[in-house]
């Protein structure tokens, strides 16, 4: 067997932070190798190493078994490798053909685009490796399955014979899925290799020939399916350490601060977000919502924040029932926010940090009286959040988008829990920041906790939410699937019933 | 010395632009034949006369005005083009509605004035609608209104429908507004100074308060700083928006009010057309900043005021329509790269400040 | 959905057979009201012939709109560049006759392009701030030069001298034909005659030469390798560049071409239409040119569509305000339509407003005689709004036009 990809020993380094280390992997050609890992375990990294996006400090790179340095994606094109993106690269105002052969265009008379030998060439493509896609279709009318169909035959297209799928599944509902892996068999029985990159461990057990375990920025294990079981796959993943010992737990108390009552979310065409979800969370509790990616979190957070209206059943929030109250009532009795996405959501970035101080809080006391914004309580305030949540900034004078991640969302969990609020939603809270500030956070919800705060904690971080978990709710497709005590439930088979599957 | 470098860098961009203005039009000059010195000189010795200023501060007024509501417009990423339209259409509302009524003057001027105010928000309101609900682009609707807003009035101003005929045939015009309904003028420097002037003051000041000591300001600036985030705060974001190309509209409205109140006393087609480019043009220049855009306001009205003299040294007067157009471009491009300084500058102060305390708190901890 | 479903309209609208019936059925239906209300100037040779000398300036500013936008730029200067096209057209033609002028003003409008190229693409402020400026710019710049060169030239500040003709031309034998066919009045024959006589008659060579532009620019935008990355430009600017194509040195040449063509609608303006500058005689045609860009759905076909249109509505103003009554009777039929396809489809809202748009201009057209100058003025404009109102849905603009974009940064 002729090997496709070799990497060895390959090391890179952000300032702080090591995104891959010591990273080996060997792929066979025409097989389907499977590289999973939690979020940050250097997936990604590694993936743009590989494309020429990003450049290694050490390590070498070998293909089709010649070694090679790739300085730009041009490079990577030219040594046969595709990059599929996660994040579709196409324009909507444009046919599939037009789509596919921008930037490598087969010419005539020097100026015009030969299009019927660029249909020629998709034509014979969509034949030999069976994809089910119409060259003159627009692909605005084209659904999330089709256009990832166009995205791998734009790939093919440029002549690759390695073909990276960048998470491919994240979007796709399970026909479409199933779909997928037709193709990639076909493609596989054609000659080519292809690198698929995941955190489905199922998904993974039914396609992959071979399948690295990356945690850490390592490769901590290559295994074969047929020899292993997705229990092993999740004890590589998130290793066999345990939580760490929890804080002394306080017993919740009655009161509930959340109540979601039978409550289903539709979009404008009747397509379903969420189904009959029942949730409920007391003072003095952090309920965990585990789950993978896009399993129906944010359209569960913008509910209970009363931006989207349930469909059937019924949320209270702080008491509130969302179907009534507006979101800034709902804000003002008392729900901080830390928002997955904080640059977009949590701060102004053109703002200085005292006014980013006042945004949630501008029409309640201390900050305002409703009418005017008090300044003076907005510095004061803030000063109080960089010192007590070690903000590095010069002054809260700085434009919030001058500070890095880390600090920014210090600052926004700082901001959220300032005058304890009876609620605490809290999407990623740690993610994409330091050790530091991850301790300093945690510390900080622990704290509300005990002071008597219902906390919502959205994580895709298992480490995090039995950390801090009193009870973990798995979401699995819009639905909640189960309630899990982390005290007695083993990181594996939280990871199994966030694929679904029921522990008995 | 840290705010000295925040002043410096607050009046480089201005100062570049002028300077890169002068430098371009005394290029134009020399190349014409004639001195630019002695040319910038006429121009300000005209500028300077003193029924020159009076007639300077009058238009500054107007031109203030409809800076400020350019301005209100910026604040929400707003391009308000739209200005034009709505002060014509609202002065010469107000100018039937106060054609029409006989109240007492403590009535009548108020009720002239928030005419003007309610039909430019009305008007403002159109786009501001097809903005927020089919998302279409402010300033293409904005740019139809404005011609759609001439039809309108050329067509209302007939005498059979709501004008009269002028005293020379062409120039149609509204009934005048009885004498209740006008503002007083101070004489000053042998001019008329519109008493208006003290509306617009008020105006400047109420814009700066509102804005940045209210919440209604903070949750519109938050809202033209990110959307998402201003949602995400609990602010309406949309009404949000709607509600600011409103605003904008109903400070259009009072644009030209001087004019109307303490001179003509009745709309007609003199009314000139243009104070949208220039409304944008001194927001710009002015940062939004009311002082600044009075400033400009000021400067722009000195130029115009000063444009014949230039004719009689045998400069086309026109130069100063380019160097208008010069400056609104030297500006923005100065703001450009001085923003990109200021923001790099920022950044290393930051970098600084997390620099140290990680090699003595963090050392080992990745 | 809904997308899916407007975007099949189109394309059945765009497919030619269908194109052809609804030519036909446009056709029919002014025939009949012509013949229904005896406004015969509607389809005479003499009004189309006014349609093409009013469309060409739009069409040219239409085009450059289209350009721009297509590469992802918005040219609200296209006014200012017009300006400068009059301007510099009127000058070189007097010096160098008239054909020199028109390639004078092409250029002229290309320099204030590659100026808001420069200022948008390559510095990165707003494109609205620089169009604008632009069109102060272009104002003020064509004043001055004419206060610099014109006087003692025969001209003044505000006028130029005179340039001479760049001729017409008339079809031999098919356009007498034609025209005394057009005279009889016999339901379709004499209109289809009437509009094609004023298509072969007395047709200016600029006319043709200037609409040459719109098939040159539909085979670059949908044949060439340059129009697809352009496309694509305006599209999805970072897939554009992550597939090898340069988005700056793209949108610098199209905004020259933008540039250039609106330049040319402009010098068309003064020596076509008019044999001179005057000051302010573009009226707007430039913002008319973007409605038209919108009106068109962003294609150079529909372009095309909206500038007749919009030409037609000013070529009928000038020459008999009946006429422009009488086209209200389309406007009817066509809101009514309207209502009717939507009540099939159960939209009560989209039924009443088509017939109660209906309704309201028939009212009007029994009560008046005419329709007021004014109302033809912004009649461009209220469509657009219209347009804009009632089928964004339906509207492909490119997506990341007005967008700014820099190189390295995502989004």
């Amino acid at each position: 067997m002729s090997l496709a990809i070799e990497l060895m020993g390959i090391e890179k380094n952000y300032p702080g932070v090591v995104a891959n280390h010591d990273v080996d992997i060997t792929i066979e050609k025409g097989n389907i190798h499977a590289i999973i890992g939690e979020n940050g375990a250097g997936k990604s990294t590694l993936m743009k190493i590989l494309y020429g996006m990003v450049k290694p400090d050490s390590g070498t790179i070998s293909i089709f078994e010649s070694p090679v340095t790739i300085k730009s994606p041009q490079d990577a094109i030219g040594l046969g490798i595709g990059m599929v993106h996660q994040h579709f690269m196409l324009a909507d105002n444009a046919t599939v053909l037009e789509n596919i052969v921008l930037g490598s265009e087969p010419m005539k008379a020097k100026v015009v685009v030969d299009y019927a030998k660029a249909r020629e060439n998709l034509e014979n493509i969509i034949k030999t490796y069976g994809l089910d896609i119409n060259p003159d279709d627009l692909v605005a009318d084209l659904g999330v399955g089709f256009r990832q169909r166009v995205e791998i035959a734009k790939v093919l297209f440029r002549g690759a014979k390695i073909l990276i799928l960048d998470e491919p599944t994240a979007v796709l509902v399970p026909q479409e899925v199933d779909e997928l892996f037709k193709n990639l068999k076909v493609l596989t029985a054609n000659g080519l290799t292809i690198i698929f990159i995941s955190h489905k461990l199922d998904e993974v057990m039914a396609i992959a020939d071979s399948i690295s375990v990356m945690r850490r920025g390592t490769t901590v294990a290559e295994l074969v399916p047929s020899k292993t079981n997705k229990k092993e796959l999740a004890e590589y993943m998130i290793g066999g350490e345990l939580p760490a010992p929890r804080p002394a737990t306080t017993k919740p108390r009655e009161e509930k601060v959340l109540v979601v009552k039978d409550a289903s979310l539709n979009d404008r065409t009747g397509r379903e977000f969420l189904h009959s979800i029942n949730l409920e969370i007391h003072a003095g509790e952090i309920l965990g919502l585990a789950g993978v990616e896009g399993n129906g979190q944010d359209e569960l957070i913008e509910m209970i924040m009363g931006l989207e209206k349930p469909s059937s059943g019924s949320v209270h929030t702080v008491g509130l029932d969302t179907n009534v109250s507006s979101l800034r009532e709902i804000r003002d009795h008392g729900v901080g926010y830390i928002p997955q996405d904080r640059q977009r959501d949590g701060l102004l970035m053109a703002a200085p940090l005292w006014e980013n101080r006042i945004l949630g809080h501008q029409e309640t006391k201390p900050m305002s009286n409703g009418l005017w914004i008090d300044k003076g309580a907005a510095k004061k305030d803030s000063e109080r959040i960089i010192e007590e949540f070690d903000v590095r900034t010069p002054s809260n004078n700085v434009m919030a988008s001058a500070l890095s991640g880390g600090n920014q969302q210090k600052f926004i969990v700082g901001r959220e829990m300032s005058g304890d609020p009876k609620m605490l939603i809290a999407a990623q809270p740690t993610r994409g920041v330091d050790v530091g500030a991850q301790a300093i956070i945690w510390d900080h919800i622990i704290e509300a906790r005990l002071n008597g705060t219902g906390v919502l904690l959205v994580s895709a971080d298992l480490d995090e939410l039995f950390k801090l978990s009193d009870r973990i709710a798995v979401i699995f497709r819009g639905t909640i699937v189960d309630y899990l005590d982390p005290r007695t439930t083993t990181p594996e088979q939280l990871g199994l019933a966030m694929t679904g599957e029921k522990i008995a | 010395m840290k705010k000295l470098n925040k002043l410096f860098w607050a009046l480089a961009a201005p100062v570049a632009a002028i300077l890169f203005t002068l430098i371009f039009v005394s290029i134009i000059l020399l190349f014409k034949g004639a001195n630019p010195l002695s040319t910038f000189q006429l121009i300000a010795t005209y500028g300077s006369q003193s029924d020159n200023i009076v007639a300077e501060l009058n238009q500054t007024v107007a031109y203030y005005l409809a800076g400020v509501a350019a301005a209100i417009g910026f604040k929400m990423l707003l391009f308000n083009i739209g200005i034009d339209g709505q002060y014509r259409l609202a002065i010469f509302m107000a100018a039937v509605v106060g054609g029409a009524t006989h109240l007492p003057s403590y009535l009548e001027v108020p009720l002239i004035i928030l005419t003007g105010m309610v039909v430019g928000a009305l008007w403002a309101s159109i786009s501001g609608y097809l903005k927020v609900k089919r998302n279409i682009s402010e300033v293409i609707s904005n740019i139809m209104l404005n011609t759609i807003a001439s039809g309108l009035i050329i067509y209302l101003l007939q005498p059979s429908r709501l004008g009269l005929k002028g005293k020379s045939s062409d120039n149609l015009s509204t009934p005048l507004i009885p004498s209740s309904g006008s503002l007083p003028t101070f004489h000053i420097f042998g001019g008329e100074l519109y008493s208006f002037g003290l509306v617009a003051i008020a105006v400047g000041i109420l814009y700066w308060i509102v804005l940045n000591k209210s919440v209604f300001g903070f949750n519109l600036r938050a809202t033209g700083m990110s959307f998402r985030a201003a949602r995400a705060s609990g602010v309406n974001a949309p009404r949000m928006v709607f509600i600011t190309m409103a605003l904008s509209g109903g400070i259009a409205g009072l644009t030209g009010m001087g004019e109307l109140l303490c001179n003509t006393h009745t709309y007609s087609l003199a009314f000139p057309t243009g104070y949208a480019l220039t409304g944008l043009a001194l927001a710009l220049l002015g940062r939004s900043n009311p002082i600044g855009i009075a400033i400009a306001a000021f400067f722009w009205s000195f130029l115009e005021q000063a444009a014949p003299a230039l004719d009689l040294e045998g400069v086309p007067k026109e130069i100063v329509m380019m160097m208008q157009g010069t400056i609104i471009l030297a500006t923005v491009t100065a703001y450009e790269v001085v923003k990109r300084i200021t923001r790099r500058q920022q950044q290393r102060l930051v970098g600084a400040a997390d620099a140290p305390r990680v090699e003595v708190g963090q050392k080992g901890d990745k | 959905m809904s997308t899916l479903k407007g975007n099949r309209l189109w394309k059945i609208i765009t497919s030619p057979s269908r194109m052809m019936l609804t030519v036909a059925a446009i056709i029919i239906l002014i025939s009949l009201i012509r013949q229904f209300t005896g406004v015969d100037d509607i389809t005479s040779p003499g009004a189309t012939g006014a349609t093409i000398r009013f469309t060409i300036p739009i069409l040219m500013a239409g085009l450059g709109g289209l350009w721009a936008e297509r590469s992802g730029v918005i040219n609200i200067g296209l006014e200012g560049m017009m300006i400068l096209g009059t301007w510099f057209g009127a000058w070189f033609g007097f010096l160098y006759g008239p054909w020199v002028g028109i390639f004078a003003g092409a250029v002229g409008g290309a320099i204030a392009g590659l100026l808001h190229a420069f200022l948008t693409v390559r510095v990165g402020i707003d494109q609205a701030v620089s169009g604008l400026a632009i069109n102060l710019l272009g104002a003020g710049t064509a004043r001055f030069l004419s206060g610099v060169f014109f006087i003692g030239k025969g001209g003044d500040v505000n006028i130029s001298p005179q340039v001479s003709s760049t001729g017409s031309f008339t079809v031999p034998g098919l356009s007498p034909l034609l025209t005394t066919l057009a005279h009889k009045h016999i339901l379709v024959i004499s209109d289809i005659a009437g509009v094609s006589a004023g298509l072969v008659t007395k047709i200016n060579w600029a006319s043709l030469v200037m609409f040459l532009a719109l098939p040159i620019t539909a085979w670059i935008l949908w044949k060439t390798r340059f129009g697809l990355r352009m496309r694509f430009c305006g599209e999805n600017p970072v897939a554009a560049e992550s597939l090898g194509v340069n988005v700056y040195r793209t949108r610098f040449i199209a905004m020259a071409v933008s540039g250039a063509l609106a330049g040319l609608g402009g010098a068309y303006i003064s020596i076509v239409s008019t044999g001179n500058y005057l000051e302010g005689q573009t009226a707007g045609r430039g913002y008319i040119g973007l409605a038209a860009v919108i009106f068109g759905n962003w294609t150079p076909v529909g372009v095309l569509g909206g500038s007749v249109l919009f030409g037609l509505t000013d070529a009928l103003r000038v020459r008999q305000s009946t006429s422009v009554h009488a086209l209200l009777l389309v406007v009817i039929v066509l809101a009514g339509v309207y209502g009717l396809t939507k009540l099939r489809k159960k939209d009560w809202k989209g039924f009443i407003t088509g017939i109660l748009i209906a309704v309201l201009v028939l009212a009007y057209y029994m009560i008046n005689k005419t329709v007021p100058d004014e109302f033809v003025t912004f009649f461009p404009n209220l469509t657009t709004i219209l347009v804009l109102a009632f089928l964004s849905q339906r509207l492909r603009p490119p997506a990341m036009a007005g967008a700014p974009y820099r190189k390295g940064e995502e989004g």
